[in-house]
């Protein structure tokens, strides 16, 4: 009685399910970008139109046509600029290769070592906990105005952010995962090799991305402070002189690196994090 | 009869808790041996100490006293000889189910790069996981994760397989078809295993022998051979034997229990 009932109602769904992988259009799989973009086009020309009306004072601010004129003849046709990038961008490179070549390792060593970190430990809270700007006057002191002094100051934000999270990364391995390892006879370097490291990835990256914005914050104040050049001394020069063409097309510079390499850093993360099942 | 696989004699293990004046007598002077070829399982109330000594016997845990012989050799640490099967599948997350099952034998490195592949892709069909291979564990349900954890251990061609709780995070349904399928999987490969369970319906339904712990101190107490025919099928749950040696241990069970105060506890527990 009870099928027959049931056959008798009416077909209201479709009685097979679409055997379809179902597709995304472009917008959904590139919603993040095109919102982004599209937010970003609004505030430039809402901006760029209150510049064209006369509705913002040249003297403390500036408009997007005349910053990107400045920018464009800055590094392209003037090339007043390119000298200024040139010492800065090698400042930050150098400072935060050496970062991220010390901070990975010895993040690691002391993640995985308790003897290490219990010696070390007090430094690391001290020098974190304490606002890097403070050591700016003595590290020039020390190594003198030129490039010496700037890579320093760069090193040393961005190391200890690198330097934190991978040591956290470390420490956060699954034990049930290392039980299971050590269960297989696993030994120190398997351990590490096939658990503890693709399990830190995530504070890895997220230690470069916050390594990466310290720097940057180190090299501007590095070069502001002392030197006649780079970037963080146009900056103050162009501040000083009202030259707020100027000044923005710097900030832009800076914040456009910013965004690049955390951009290729994100790359990176999504590489290695393929495994994790998708969730809209 | 060949040697037994695992020979414990008087094994001992206390814990120290913060905070308590007196230790935790985990395990007290527990001999028991298990056979080459034998199936044991292991019940008890909770607390006694199972999981403490299939630890001991997987290496993972230090005793105090007594000693622990594996395969014919006093264990101190992991060894080549066993594999265990956890409670959680305990799976590598960014490896797919070929990975996880080849990583035993990649840690024991006993065979060569052909003979891993050969293997894995052999047990994973063994465990009904053909089709599965490049799933990623966060893809698969709870049963078939389990089916990679016992699928890495087999893998590995161990003396002798430790089980704990292995289908205990299961639900009623898929731990009674694992059941079944654990059976068939054991006739197929004639491993010795030592299963650690709180289920005596399972224990019963497994093994050869049950042995019985007590608790408080957690220790032997006693043992139940179990001769239904093999092979046997999920409806011998319902043959009025198996229910009286259900009863049996379970009796023996409550008894423990009772005397450790843990089943008085419960009463006043559940009163309003
Ligand atoms: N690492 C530890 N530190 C301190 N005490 C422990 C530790 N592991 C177990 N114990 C204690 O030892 C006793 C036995 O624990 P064990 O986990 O072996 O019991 P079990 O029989 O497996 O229980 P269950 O059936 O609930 O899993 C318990 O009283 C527990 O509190
Ligand atoms: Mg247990």
């Amino acid at each position: 009685m009870t099928v027959q009932s049931l056959q008798a109602e009416p077909a209201a769904v479709a009685a097979q399910p679409v055997l379809v992988r179902p597709t995304k259009s472009f917008y959904k799989r590139n919603d993040s970008f095109m919102v982004g973009a599209a937010s970003v086009i609004v505030f430039t020309a809402v901006w760029e139109a209150l510049w064209a009306a006369g509705f913002i004072n040249e003297l403390f601010f500036s408009g997007p046509s005349a910053i990107f004129a400045r920018l464009y003849s800055g590094l392209f046709t003037r090339g007043d600029m390119l000298e200024h990038v040139w010492f800065s961008a090698q400042n930050f490179l150098s400072g935060f290769l050496i970062a991220t070549a010390l901070g990975i390792p010895l993040g690691i060593l002391l993640g995985w070592y308790r003897a290490p970190r219990l010696v070390l430990d007090p430094f690391i809270t001290a020098f974190y906990s304490t606002p890097r700007i403070v050591f700016v006057p003595l590290i020039i002191m020390w190594f003198g105005l030129g490039l010496g002094s700037k890579v320093v100051i760069v090193f040393m934000s961005a190391f200890f952010p690198i330097l934190l999270n991978v040591m956290a990364g470390v420490r956060t391995t699954d034990d049930q995962l290392l039980g299971a390892g050590r269960a297989f006879c696993a030994t120190q370097w398997d351990l590490f090799r096939t658990i503890v490291l693709p399990s830190s990835v995530p504070f890895i990256i997220v230690g470069l991305r916050q390594g990466l914005a310290h720097g940057l914050i180190g090299v501007v104040v590095g070069e502001f402070f002392a030197g006649s050049s780079g970037i963080g001394y146009l900056i103050g020069e162009a501040a000083n002189s009202f030259k707020t063409d100027l000044l923005f097309a710097c900030v832009f510079i800076v914040a456009g690196v910013g965004i690049g390499v955390s951009a290729l850093l994100q790359q990176i993360e999504q590489h290695f994090q393929r495994w994790r099942p998708a969730n809209n | 009869m060949t040697t037994p696989k695992l020979i414990a004699k008087d094994v001992s293990k206390v814990f120290w808790i913060e905070g308590e004046d007196k230790p935790v007598h985990a395990l007290d002077h527990v001999s028991l041996s298990v056979g080459d070829g034998e199936f044991v399982c292991i019940v008890g109330p909770s607390g006694c100490g199972k999981t403490t000594f299939l630890n001991i016997a997987a290496g993972l845990l230090k005793h105090d006293g007594g000693s622990m012989e594996i395969a014919g050799n006093l264990s101190n640490g992991p060894g080549r000889d066993r594999a265990v099967v956890f409670q959680q599948a305990r799976l590598l997350p960014w490896r797919t189910t070929f990975g996880n099952v080849r990583y035993g034998m990649e840690l024991h490195r006993r065979f060569d790069e052909a003979q891993m592949d050969e293997r894995t892709q052999r047990f994973i069909d063994l465990v009904g996981l053909n089709g599965a291979e490049r799933r990623h564990p966060g893809e698969l349900s709870g049963g078939m994760q389990q089916r990679v954890n016992l699928a890495r251990a087999l893998a590995v061609d161990p003396e002798i397989l430790l089980m704990d709780e292995p289908f205990a995070a299961l639900d009623a349904q898929t731990r009674e078809f694992m059941q079944a399928e654990l059976l068939r999987i054991w006739r197929e490969t004639r491993k010795t295993v030592m299963f650690v369970t709180h289920q005596i319906d399972e224990a019963v339904f497994l093994a050869d022998r049950v042995v019985v712990f007590g608790t408080k101190p957690g220790r032997f107490k006693a043992e139940f051979k179990v001769d239904f025919p093999r092979p046997r099928t999920l409806s011998l749950k319902r043959d009025p034997r198996f229910l009286a040696l259900m009863d049996d241990i379970w009796g023996l069970i409550e008894e423990e229990a009772q005397r450790a105060g843990l089943l008085h506890a419960y009463e006043t527990e559940a009163r309003p």
